[in-house]
């Protein structure tokens, strides 16, 4: 498996990572490398093994519907980089 | 005193030879001597500290103590602390304050606990030497040339060098077991789901596990009867009873019989350590236990099983981090998407933002099947080879790491060489096993840690046969020169 600049830069951006320009032959040549190791998986067959997520197969546990948090939304403000009355700010996104 | 265990520890406070403040003084002060050349912590909580401990001394005065109130502890910076700046190792959370104490924090507080400071580690867990830290490698105090192993190298390092008397650490497929074999502690650790994750900053949810970073089995496992247990707010926490993980120690271990995998000691294994481990496993004998080889046939495929689930479930765990909540932003971003992508690029290093694009490629559009699904597949496996292993023996015996520590920088610029020393650590967390790594020997002068897998809620057992070991042999009782 080798990843050409494009699809470094296809990944990059599903990922939502700017990445230089100058460092993208190193993520080709690492990406790659592992993409490699991956494969090994391929030496054996799991036709009708069934996939597991969880190691004890555990269903996930529910709660009932109740509130439970309490309103700390000035607190968890406290530690974002930009809020106005109450809301998180980024750039403008509808004109 | 700072080469005590926590059990004299507990002692010497109880009797009143030292206060809990003094102690945490004492302990303090060797952060701060020795943080300069070994780098452990990324934050010493010097006021706090001494405020706890002040407040130890009079719940002890008062009579409203546990045998615990007031005995330092590191946590490992992945850990939320209330007030105090929480990292995981990255530039991303270098700001972030944590607004609440993970249950893991919050339950040792709770038992009296003093936390001297956040230990250092790989940013975000994602590596096996500390190398990766935005705040610096970690050393190995047996030689400051070598890492410490990683993510939780600096609770190793710390712990190692008498700087706390315990630590927390986390593993995901090694990281609590991998330091501790690099720096000659004992690390557990525990069953998936035996204790919480809530408030521990998540790499692979369905592998992360936290546990104690410790002199000895016995305080491992007087941390474990701490730490241990169900929680509410983790959806996958175990309802499982939790055992006294003090009650066995002293067991007999005669007749316990040993797995010895032969894919454990095949070619990749040092001669060395081998040997360290063969003579280890003697040691067993010698206290009665019986050993037979057994077979994980599956094992090789473990790293590259392990290299799609961890990176998979990362690249969705750390998609939380785009620069509006809380933590790293870009300036002057010019738009919304510049914002993300560039929070994220300048945020995160480079080991992180490398699993992170392997985990979007193997989850993206086309390619879910033959990566994470087939990861999955290859997870029941290796799960199903510990199970029938498990018909036969009662513990697994083996190495935890291929070698003893590395030297620094040796091998941060080759991914692929560093994921493969992994090997004997990684299938443990796909299967969410149980297991310990103790000191067992050196080898040039760098510790050598034995790993011991159990079988699931069977950490009791674990310690007990590290009890036993570590009351017939000193290999734990090393201190690096310089640090005694």
């Amino acid at each position: 498996m080798s990843l050409d600049k494009s699809e470094v830069q296809k990944i990059a951006w599903l990922a939502r990572l700017a990445i230089d320009e100058q460092d993208i032959p190193s993520y080709s040549d690492e990406l790659s490398n592992i993409l490699s190791l991956v494969e090994r998986m391929n030496s054996v067959d799991t036709d009708g093994i069934s996939p597991i997520a969880h190691p004890l197969e555990l269903p996930a546990r529910l709660r009932a519907d109740e509130v439970t948090e309490k309103d700390q939304r000035d607190h968890f403000q406290e530690h974002a980089p930009l809020t106005e009355s109450g809301c998180y700010l980024v750039p403008k996104v509808i004109e | 005193m700072h080469q005590s265990t926590l059990a004299q520890l507990s002692a010497a406070l109880e009797s009143k030879q030292i206060s809990s403040e003094e102690l945490t003084r004492l302990y303090l002060d060797r952060c701060k001597n020795f943080n300069d050349s070994l780098n452990c912590f990324i934050t010493i909580t010097e006021d706090e500290a001494i405020e706890k401990a002040k407040q130890a001394d009079q719940l002890r005065a008062e009579n409203k103590h546990t045998a615990l109130t007031g005995i330092p502890v590191a946590q490992k910076d992945i850990f939320c602390t209330n007030g105090v700046k929480t990292s995981c190792g990255s530039k991303m959370l270098d700001n972030f304050i944590a607004p609440y104490d993970a249950t893991v924090v919050e339950k040792m507080n709770a038992a009296g606990f003093v936390t001297l400071g956040k230990t250092n580690m790989d940013e975000f867990a994602m590596g096996s030497s500390n190398e990766t830290s935005f705040y610096g490698p970690v050393k190995n105090p047996w030689n400051t040339e070598y890492v410490p192993g990683g993510s939780s190298g600096g609770s190793a390092s710390a712990v190692a060098a008498r700087l706390a008397p315990i630590a927390t650490g986390t593993d995901t497929g090694g990281s609590i077991r991998q330091p501790a074999s690099l720096c000659g502690i004992t690390g557990l650790k525990p069953t998936y789901g035996r204790v919480s994750r809530y408030g521990m900053i998540a790499f692979a949810s369905s592998l992360d596990q936290g546990g104690p970073m410790a002199l000895t089995a016995e305080d491992a496992a007087l941390m474990m009867n701490v730490i241990a247990g169900f929680d509410e707010r983790d959806s996958t926490s175990a309802e499982q009873n939790v055992d006294d993980y003090t009650k066995n120690l002293n067991n007999s271990i005669e007749g316990l019989k040993i797995g010895l995998p032969k894919e454990y000691f095949g070619e990749g294994l040092d001669s060395n350590i081998a040997k360290v481990i063969e003579d280890g496993i003697k040691e067993l004998e010698k206290l009665g236990a019986i050993c037979k080889e057994i077979e994980l046939p599956n094992t090789e495929l473990s790293i590259p099983a392990y290299y799609v689930v961890a990176p998979a479930e990362c690249s969705s765990n750390l998609s939380r981090f785009d620069g509006v909540r809380f933590g790293y932003r870009c300036n002057d971003p010019k738009d919304l998407s510049d914002l993300y992508t560039r929070s994220r690029g300048e945020g995160f290093g480079k080991e992180v933002k490398r699993r992170i694009m392997i985990g979007a490629y193997v989850l993206s559009a086309g390619y879910y099947d033959a990566y994470y699904l087939k990861a999955q597949q290859i997870r029941h496996l290796i799960r199903d080879d510990f199970q029938t292993a498990f018909k036969d023996v009662d513990v697994i015996a083996g190495p935890t790491a291929t070698g003893t520590a590395f030297k620094l920088n040796e091998k941060l610029n080759d991914p692929v060489s560093m994921y493969l020393s992994d090997i004997y650590t990684v299938s443990v967390n796909l299967a969410g096993l149980p297991a310990i790594s103790i000191p067992a020997g050196f080898v040039n002068k760098l510790p050598v840690g034995m790993q011991l897998i159990g079988n699931y809620f069977d950490e009791s057992r674990l310690l007990n046969i590290a009890h036993k070991y570590q009351q017939a042999t000193d290999w734990h009782q090393q201190i690096p020169e310089g640090f005694e």
